[in-house]
């Protein structure tokens, strides 16, 4: 194993680079602090030069936005014929496009905050007013906006007044074309991380979010301290079992690979609400899946190691 | 699955109710995550403030700096007066005086950057809660002392001849009203930060004299007073009331900016403690960083080298306003500065330079939103394009694509209405609107 050299990619050009570069410093510690080799690599116009070159025993995914996430870079390393951890291409492809993983977990049963997904060019050829009192009229207030394609809240917001909402839509739509617009779920918010083994999918412990602030946004996300975290979640048993079980289902019916983390709602009424789901999920210092690896007694290090070794005999 | 030990609660920062009050805003948030991309040469920024260097003599720089170390290093390499070399400060007394400044060398205390100075200056006037009068808009990094001091900042408004003193009267008449005494004003005087405005040298004298009636000390800071591209300076307000300006310097723009040497230049007995708090802050500032900025300034044609960074600023600065000229939609309108780094530029009535940053990262060009440059809210018309590290085909292609998204965000204003008039932050205060 110690034998193998392995590439962290981190940054990459999208929204998320300082969170990816932050990824991808504290995995990279954390590989060479179990005896691997690992270069770190930009997501830029030299990557492609770098792999065909150097040529990595596995590439490690530490990209978020489009590029770690989307598939994008998963689609190159497929061509190349290097082994990666992760999703491949279409499954990220499916799990990034947030309206596409909540319709195929909705078929399969599972519950998610009820949705509509609208371009701008919906709202300038109908004409705002009438198609947001619409949103309204089926989602009610408060509502959660999202852009349909993103990651780390950003472009998120929670809307409580009618009033607010041209300008969150405006916020929102700097990130993308399309927003998601959800019901907003009062719950215990709670994340999810997966890791493959041997046993295949295995959920860690959930990590439950509850940030001073009420929201979870981007400030809340990755400022140290502005959010207190329970792990595992203070909740029932039967609770517990759920959230775990729709992680590991969110996994499998996307076809995601090695590692993936799931955002969810519980409500009071014990119904589990799927939010979203990360095929690259975020490493820094205040990220949750690391959290969930500490609790569950494993180190970061050992995790990914062993999907090192699982995306090498992948190909083997 | 795993069968796990309950750990409890934590919050990833023990500290947390330890902290002061001023570190309250001191947060993560998605506007510096943005410009993480911005760095990118992808992205052509024209947000940074970050001086040209590539016409320096870094040949000779290198030759000087390992001379230096080789027959002066137990001096450069140890500590030094809080007050700063003696022979630095006298080179700092030529330099003033290109803008008609007679000062005393015991009088200049050299600091860590300016920035350090401003700090310093804060620290010994304002308590929190005190008054601090800037231009509106003012520059970033002030009002980031003065929030760290927990001092309030009232802006007064500018036109494109600076500082309005009219509005200046009125500021001061109703905080005198509602018995709130003004610890200083603070003022850029020479192709200000953000505004690119330069204070008209008729309204100095006028300015000066309404502070001295109202016994409201200047805090001068002029780091791009050599920097007018036809040559020109104009008199520091320092050269005009000695007896009631602290002046602030520095090399950053006019030599290297990574050395961080700065000065302040103050009366006699506020510099006796700004030399005491700039002790307690960093003991001294570094002799190396001041020995190289010393023997730059004897060996070297420094001014001719200023001269080159004025043409190629202006060359640079002609580029934006050519851009701007070609591709900015109906309802912009923008500064023209005649030295400097930047332009300030007022997009139309709807949109949120803020709201749109995503977009144009997106698109791979970055700006400053004016919100920044404004302690009160104020600014989400406004951004600040600098001109001062890309090259001029870069920033040519930067402005085509501002100019596209800029339109995206006005059919997005089409759309869903005026959103900048939303949020009635603050006191509404004219940023320089003069195209």
């Amino acid at each position: 194993m110690s034998d193998l050299a392995v590439a962290v990619l981190s940054g990459g050009l999208s929204h998320e680079r300082d969170v990816s570069l932050r990824s991808g410093r504290r995995l990279s510690a954390a590989l060479r602090s179990v005896g691997l080799t690992v270069d770190e690599w930009d997501a830029d116009s030299a990557l492609l030069d770098r792999l065909r070159t150097h040529r990595p025993d596995a590439v490690v995914v530490a990209l978020h936005g489009v590029e770690g996430e989307g598939g994008s870079v998963q689609t190159v390393l497929e061509m190349l014929d290097i082994p990666y951890v992760g999703a491949d291409s279409h499954a990220c492809r499916r799990a990034w496009d947030k309206p596409t993983a909540k319709t195929e977990l909705a078929r399969a049963g599972l519950a998610t905050p009820d949705w509509v997904v609208l371009p701008h060019s919906t709202f300038r050829e109908l004409g705002a007013k009438p198609v947001l009192d619409a949103m309204v009229d089926r989602l009610g207030l408060p509502m959660m906006l999202k852009p349909d394609q993103s990651g780390s809240a950003l472009g998120a917001q929670v809307v409580r007044d009618a009033a607010d909402l041209p300008a969150a839509m405006v916020g929102c739509l700097a990130y993308g074309e399309t927003v998601l617009a959800e019901r907003y779920i009062t719950g215990v918010e709670v994340a999810v991380a997966v890791v493959e083994g041997s046993d295949g999918p295995v959920a860690l412990p959930a990590v439950e979010i509850e940030p001073e602030s009420g929201i979870y946004d981007y400030t809340a996300r990755y400022t140290a301290g502005l959010t207190n975290f329970h792990t595992p979640a203070r909740l029932d048993p039967a609770a517990a079992a759920t959230v775990a079980e729709v992680a590991v289902a969110a996994h499998r019916l996307l076809g995601l690979r090695d590692v993936s983390r799931t955002d969810a709602i519980v409500a009071p009424d014990g119904t589990v609400y799927f939010l979203e789901v990360n095929s690259s999920p975020g490493l820094t210092e205040t990220s949750l899946l690391p959290m969930a690896a500490e609790v569950a007694g494993r180190s970061l290090g050992d995790i990914y190691a062993d999907l090192i070794e699982r995306a090498v005999a992948r190909v083997q | 699955m795993s069968q796990l030990e309950p750990s409890g609660s934590r919050s990833l920062d023990p500290h947390l109710r330890r902290y002061a009050a001023r570190a309250a805003g001191m947060t993560a948030s998605e506007v510096r995550a943005l410009f993480a991309v911005a760095s990118r040469p992808e992205v052509v920024s024209l947000a940074g403030g970050m001086p040209n260097l590539t016409a320096l003599p870094l040949d000779t720089l290198s030759t000087q700096v390992a001379d230096l170390i080789s027959k002066d290093g137990l001096v450069a390499l140890q500590y030094g007066s809080a007050h700063g070399m003696p022979e630095l400060r006298d080179q700092i007394c030529e330099v003033m005086s290109l803008e008609e400044i007679r000062a005393h060398p015991d009088d200049v205390v050299v600091t860590v950057g300016s920035q350090m100075a401003l700090d310093m200056v804060t620290r010994i006037f304002c308590d929190p809660g005190d008054v601090v009068l800037a231009e509106g808009p003012s520059y970033v990094g002030a009002l980031g002392t003065f929030a760290a001091y927990q001092a309030d900042v009232v802006h007064v408004a500018m036109d494109d001849d600076g500082l309005v003193p009219e509005a200046l009267r009125q500021a001061l008449a109703s905080l005198e009203a509602a018995n709130r005494p003004v610890k200083f004003l603070y003022t850029i005087p020479n192709f200000h930060n953000p505004a690119g405005v330069t204070m008209a040298v008729a309204r100095r004298a006028e300015i000066l004299e309404i502070c001295r009636s109202h016994r409201v000390l200047v805090v001068e800071d002029n780091p791009y007073g050599l920097l007018g591209f036809d040559g020109q300076t104009y008199p520091a307000l320092r050269s005009m009331d000695p007896d009631n300006v602290v002046y602030l310097g520095s090399f950053s723009k006019t030599f290297a900016a990574g050395l961080r040497v700065g000065w302040a230049l103050a009366p006699h007995a506020v510099r006796e403690k700004l030399m005491l708090a700039a002790e307690s802050a960093t003991l001294c500032p570094p002799a190396l960083n001041q020995m190289i900025v010393s023997r730059y300034l004897a060996t070297h044609d420094w001014k001719g080298q200023v001269k080159s960074f004025q043409s190629a600023y202006r060359e640079r600065r002609d580029a934006l306003l050519t851009g701007l000229d070609q591709h900015m939609p109906a309802g912009c309108s923008w500064t023209v500065p005649a030295g400097g780094f930047f332009v300030w530029m007022t997009v139309p009535e709807g949109v949120d330079t803020k709201a749109m940053l995503p977009r144009a990262v997106t698109a791979r060009v970055a700006y400053v939103s004016g919100t920044g440059f404004y302690a009160d809210g104020f600014g989400s018309r406004q951004m600040r394009l600098s001109f001062c590290y890309p090259t001029p085909e870069r920033i040519t292609e930067g402005v085509r694509r501002l100019a596209a998204v800029l339109a995206a965000e006005l059919e997005l204003a089409n759309t869903f209405g005026p959103i900048n008039q939303r949020a009635g932050r603050g006191p509404q205060v004219p940023g320089p609107d003069i195209a």
